[in-house]
């Protein structure tokens, strides 16, 4: 069984936030209000943040991707009241939008913030509400959502591995961030295999995780500017 | 109407409040209602729009429900656990102001667990809490510990009404059906008395420890987080203490209420002011010991994430509700409480007052700074409850008080046979146990 991670590499990611554009499409994201009323409110599963890090001076003022992390060990999933999150076989942090009672226990507990919640029922303004993601469900208000690593886009790859009777190849399953990436920065794979892209750059002295100090195993792997 | 209420003499003033009613009453049940009412309206408004109608954002998911939660759990603390403990003691001054304690606690506890649900994104599906259970998460911790103490706390109310229902039945003549069921066809004989003593000292053993895990608990869901300044150690003797600590505080100020309303100065007297104030001195300094120890601890530690929320408590946005906490919980009980400045039952009763301003910011100043300030930058929160949670709140304060009001309207709120047990029976006996404790006067002499 494999175990989803991604890589972004810091050192080639420009910061053109075409990850967060393909993410909120992909997914049925909606798009803020164009009057601002709900400020503070909207969010994307893929977002830009500030790199403030004190130990790369060359880095400062720059941007970084951040998804959901998808620990291994999650702080969310343990205080969830109702199991309406878990982490799957294949190691995603998952959600069960029809199951989650909305008391934003995860929310809180996420040390990341990559969890969101739906202040009201999601919008979007014509013509987008007529090009939404079919394979993705809409959530209600009132529920949590989060990054699934395009889950439903690993159930489609399975189901066509098993209709041809073959294993799952590397490279038929990424999410739509890394897909559209256009500095080529990201990288999606097995962490399990030794040989793949993302295991192979996990290992290198640029790899680090984000608050790694937490002891939540993220599967999210920056690189470094190079040397 | 003057009617007679000779079977309860010398207590007649604890049953007047079941039959007579003023305009005072029915003006306060109007204003209570109509801010009820109000609530309501925000409340439908709340499950039409969702909790976009809150001033709750990202990254600060949780504000003054959660805060209200904390507080009218607190609050809860006041009864059953005073009462038991008191009544284990054998501390004879108990005896008018159980009862009042103890009603506290079953009425806050609805408004308290109520708090919980109006957060949710989803109260329809609230009851996946039961069907879909993860007993790993501290929220279930809390659903179960309050749902245990919520019947503990009703049974312990209960039981100590039984022969005061009794005694209504037979001589009141009003509401007759109703305290006849309630009653239990208790007689009165000296084997019910004892099955009934019995009982209540059980579960005043039993309650104790189910309180103290409630407090526990509810702080858990805080420091089970890797968030900072949330995750302590001490958090849960620190809520308790506090718990214990607003809890007293309501107490001094619902007695004082009840006194002033029914005029009965003759069962809540300087000395259970007094003695409660004493108490209520007691939780200040510990209060106060457990707030520097988790403070400094965490200035010495240094750690950056727990730094940013540290000053921004102490010298930042939330400095201004910080130190009018620190007023509240510490400064002023301190001041009135040790001093004579001012007669005994204004000092307790303001002393009460502020220590649960002070314990309402306190719960605050835990949610939300804490979320405002998260790991990773970008996401720097700003939170102002809107009108709505404001509403709200007031609604439920005034919901508490309305219930609290129905009781006193239709139960003693003194409980009649132990007062009068007090007079025919504990006098004579604290005496002896007083002089069980000294030597004889021969074995002195020998000795």
């Amino acid at each position: 069984m494999a175990r989803w991670g991604m890589v972004i590499d810091l050192d080639t990611c420009t910061g053109c936030q075409a990850c967060t554009i393909a993410c909120s499409i992909e997914n049925n994201v909606p798009p803020p209000d164009p009057d601002g009323s709900d400020d503070h409110r909207p969010f994307t599963w893929m977002r830009l943040l500030p790199w403030i890090g004190e130990e790369s001076p060359e880095a400062a003022g720059r941007m970084f991707p951040r998804p959901c992390m998808h620990c291994d060990d999650p702080p969310c999933t343990k205080v969830c009241p109702v199991d309406a999150t878990n982490i799957d076989r294949e190691g995603i942090v998952r959600q069960i939008y029809p199951r989650c009672i909305g008391c934003r226990y995860c929310t809180t507990a996420c040390p990341y913030t990559v969890r969101y919640f739906n202040w009201k029922t999601p919008s979007w303004p014509e013509p987008l509400e007529e090009s939404l993601n079919p394979d993705v469900s809409i959530r209600p208000a009132g529920v949590v959502e989060k990054c699934t690593f395009c889950h439903h886009r690993l159930q489609r790859a399975h189901d066509t591995a098993a209709a041809e009777g073959r294993e799952l190849q590397e490279g038929e399953y990424m999410p739509a961030c890394v897909e559209v990436c256009p500095s080529q920065s990201m990288f999606f794979g097995d962490l399990d295999d030794p040989d793949s892209a993302v295991s192979r750059r996990s290992r290198t002295t640029r790899a680090f995780r984000l608050l790694e100090e937490l002891g939540t195993k993220p599967k999210v792997i920056y690189l470094r500017k190079g040397e | 109407m003057d009617r007679n209420l000779s079977a309860f003499a010398p207590d007649q003033a604890l049953v007047r409040p079941l039959v007579e009613t003023n305009r005072r009453f029915w003006i306060l049940v109007g204003v209570l209602c109509s801010l009820m009412a109000v609530g309501a309206a925000c409340y439908l408004m709340q499950l039409r729009d969702g909790l976009q109608v809150t001033g709750m954002n990202v990254p600060v998911y949780w504000g003054v429900y959660i805060t209200n939660f904390v507080f009218f759990i607190g609050i809860s603390h006041a009864g059953t656990l005073i009462s038991a403990i008191l009544r284990i003691c054998k501390a004879e001054w108990r005896r008018s102001i159980t009862r009042a304690a103890e009603v506290i606690t079953v009425m806050v506890l609805f408004f308290g667990a109520g708090s919980i649900i109006l957060d949710l994104g989803r109260p329809d599906r609230a009851l996946n809490v039961i069907l879909h259970s993860n007993f790993e998460s501290p929220l279930l911790w809390d659903v179960t510990s309050i749902s245990v103490y919520l019947t503990g706390s009703i049974i312990y109310l209960y039981l100590p009404l039984i022969p005061d229902l009794a005694l209504l039945r037979d001589g009141l003549g009003k509401r007759r059906w109703l305290y006849r069921a309630l009653a239990l066809g208790w007689t009165g004989s000296a084997r019910q008395h004892r099955l009934l003593e019995r009982a209540i000292s059980i579960m005043a053993i039993i309650i104790l420890p189910i309180a103290v895990s409630v407090h526990t608990v509810v702080s858990w869901v805080f420091a089970m987080t890797v968030q900072p300044m949330w995750h302590s150690a001490i958090f849960g003797p620190y809520f308790v203490v506090g718990a214990i600590f607003s809890g007293i505080g309501a107490l001094i100020v619902f007695m004082a209420i009840i006194r002033w309303a029914y005029g009965l100065e003759g069962y809540f007297k300087e000395i259970q002011f007094r003695n409660l104030g004493l108490l209520l001195l007691t939780m200040s300094m510990l209060w106060f010991y457990f707030t520097l120890s988790e403070f400094i601890t965490t200035y010495y530690g240094g750690s950056p994430d727990h730094m940013v929320i540290f000053w921004a408590k102490l010298t930042g946005p939330y400095a201004p509700m910080f130190w009018t906490m620190v007023v509240g919980c510490f400064v002023i009980p301190m001041t009135l409480l040790s001093t004579r400045l001012l007669p005994v039952v204004p000092s307790t009763v303001l002393a009460g007052i502020t220590v649960n301003i002070g314990m309402w910011i306190e719960r605050y100043t835990i949610v939300v700074p804490s979320l405002a300030r998260p790991r990773l930058p970008l996401e720097t929160g700003v939170y102002y409850p809107s009108f709505v949670e404001i509403a709200m709140t007031v609604a439920f304060f005034a919901g508490f008080f309305l219930l609290y009001l129905l009781f006193t309207r239709l139960f003693p709120i003194v409980a009649i046979w132990e007062i009068r047990e007090g007079r025919e029976v504990s006098v004579t006996e604290v005496s002896e146990r007083v002089a069980s404790y000294l030597p004889e006067v021969g074995e002195a002499q020998d000795a």
